[in-house]
């Protein structure tokens, strides 16, 4: 068995993501080779040659792959997918935008957002917005696969291995880059941070989201929200953890006048402790919660950020 | 231009799936069924493009069997023109789907194919990518903003971490994310105008496509649950527990 792993990266660092689907990886096969591909991202591939269990860094750094488009990134795995029995990548917005269409093209059938390994061919992946849980075994030769990094447990680290120098250079007509929006914030990003605060409609209105900010910079915590604070246009959809927003599984989770919606569970219920503040002693939340405080959120997070 | 609109019957995002008790697959016995919701996205894009002037036909097509023509009616109530239901019985995967969506676009040729970014059910985001490929056109995923600039289809697309806009001369592939649109109520007249449009009828096996099953379903559980803790008293007790019993905070 022979893994390929697409490098997860942003303005040429490395993200969290990648040591954990090398984790992956590496309960997959024992040749695991990581895939870097972008420009002026030396810096990301010198990173990737440190997680332990990587045999071979692959770095294709060239001005088509500057903005990670589907159609250059994917041309590129196909290119050099010859050899290895698994593709791996996050099940980040760019691992999924690009995966399926190497899939495609490779004319295998993809397994996406895996939580668990059981053999090289046989996976668990959650279907029906995390309400079930699926077994599911490959019959292809050759497997393109997502992975749900939130699941996994990051790689360690290792003295760094070989980065190889790739020539490929795969421009292409049917995408161009016009312009990236990032949302600006000093606090972790929210697949990677090791606690997380979110707000839920009870925050009220956006303004209140603020209140969060002091719990936050106290714990050094990444904000989040739930679909119903997004849907009603307290913050950024960025913002929404959730099975329609981003997975997350930090060590502690605050849910800060959150009812617990199913689809804001699917997102956050593997985290290792969560707290819930609600008002509202019926609230689902609750059945899910370490530590549940039954109270009005604007009387507790002052009280809250006083007391860490 | 032709806009091309596949839509996916699923079950209701209101309905709680359950386990069948074999745990050989989810239980969709007697289950309400509906159009999957980010399909409902793609559906008023299109017919937001068809009012705004850009578009001038609206295709929906639904794979799967006779049921699934249930809401084809529903997207040619909402302001699709035509209906295609593509008939099989089979169980298909998100690559099967691809390509017989390939085979339809070779031969209605549509300008722009707007589908939702996945399905509720199998949550597998893969077919509007997997149809670029096999078209050979770009793709603009996750869109929350779509323009139609003279031959191009200029894409925002949400990512983690912000907002990324491409550029994609038509033919393209877009698939939709939550903020693209609030898509519209049928109303009652235009649910009894829906009965007279045309709904074609293609047989699966006619298309040319191996629709043997790559991925095999070895089982499917509930999901672990998570035991409900305790209720604290008060902000204090809280924090005390945080640092010594979970000792996640110090």
């Amino acid at each position: 068995m022979s893994v390929l792993v697409i490098a997860e990266h942003e303005n040429g660092v490395l993200k969290p993501e990648t040591a954990k689907v090398v984790s992956a990886a590496v309960k997959i096969g024992s040749q695991v080779d990581v895939l870097v591909a972008g420009h002026n991202v030396a810096g990301a591939a010198d990173s990737v040659a440190s997680i332990a269990g990587v045999n071979v860094v692959k770095l294709a750094d060239n001005a088509s792959f500057e903005h990670q488009l589907a159609e250059s990134t994917a041309d590129l795995i196909v290119e050099i997918a010859g050899g290895y029995s698994h593709i791996l990548a996050s099940a980040s917005t760019t691992g999924k935008n690009i995966l399926p269409r190497v899939a495609a093209l490779l004319d295998k059938s993809q397994i996406s957002e895996i939580v668990d390994v059981i053999d090289a061919d046989t996976f668990k992946r959650p279907i029906y917005a995390g309400n079930a849980i699926a077994t599911v075994k490959s019959l292809e030769s050759q497997k393109v696969i997502t992975v749900r990094a939130s699941a996994f447990d990051a790689a360690a680290e290792q003295a760094p291995v070989a980065v190889e120098s790739l020539s490929n250079d795969n421009a292409n007509t049917l995408s161009s880059f016009v312009g990236v929006e990032q949302t600006e914030s000093e606090r972790p990003e929210l697949t990677a941070a090791p606690v997380i605060i979110s707000g839920g409609r009870g925050m009220q209105n956006g303004e209140n989201f603020a209140l969060l900010n002091g719990v936050a910079d106290k714990l050094g915590a990444a904000i989040g929200a739930s679909r119903a604070a997004v849907d009603a246009g307290f913050v950024p959809n960025d913002m929404q953890v959730g099975q329609t927003g981003k997975i997350v599984a930090p060590d502690l989770y605050i849910a800060v006048g959150i009812s617990g919606a199913i689809q804001h569970l699917a997102g956050m219920k593997d985290s290792k402790i969560i707290v819930a503040i609600n008002k509202d002693p019926e609230a689902p939340i609750f059945q899910v919660a370490d530590y549940g405080l039954v109270a009005d959120l604007f009387d507790v997070l002052p009280e809250l950020e006083q007391a860490l | 231009m032709k806009v091309l609109v596949p839509i996916k019957r699923v079950i209701d995002y209101n309905v709680k799936a359950r386990v069948k008790a074999d745990n050989s697959d989810v239980d969709l016995t007697n289950v309400k069924m509906a159009m999957n919701p980010f399909c409902e996205i793609a559906v008023e894009e299109a017919i937001r493009l068809k009012e705004a002037g850009s578009a001038t036909e609206v295709i929906a097509v639904s794979i799967g069997d006779k049921a699934c023509q249930e809401q084809l009616r529903t997207a040619l109530a909402l302001g699709a023109d035509k209906a295609i239901h593509i008939e099989t019985d089979a169980k298909l995967e998100s690559l099967h789907v691809a390509k017989l969506l390939a085979k339809l676009v070779e031969q209605e040729n549509p300008e722009l194919v707007i589908l939702g970014k996945q399905s509720i059910d199998a949550d597998n985001n893969q077919t509007g990518q997997m149809l670029g490929a096999l078209t050979k056109r770009g793709q603009g995923t996750f869109a929350s903003k779509l323009v139609i600039e003279g031959e191009n289809a200029v894409v925002t697309r949400e990512v983690d971490g912000g907002l990324q806009t491409v550029s994609l001369p038509l033919p393209a592939i877009v698939t939709t994310d939550l903020r693209l649109n609030e898509p519209r109520y049928a109303t009652l007249p235009n649910i009894m105008k829906a009965k007279r449009k045309p709904l074609d009828v293609i047989a699966a096996d006619t298309l040319g496509v191996d629709l043997a099953p790559r991925v095999e379903l070895v089982k499917v559980e509930e999901p672990a649950k998570r035991e409900a803790g305790v209720i604290v008293e008060s902000v204090e007790e809280l924090v005390t527990k945080l640092k010594t019993e979970a000792k996640v905070i110090s």
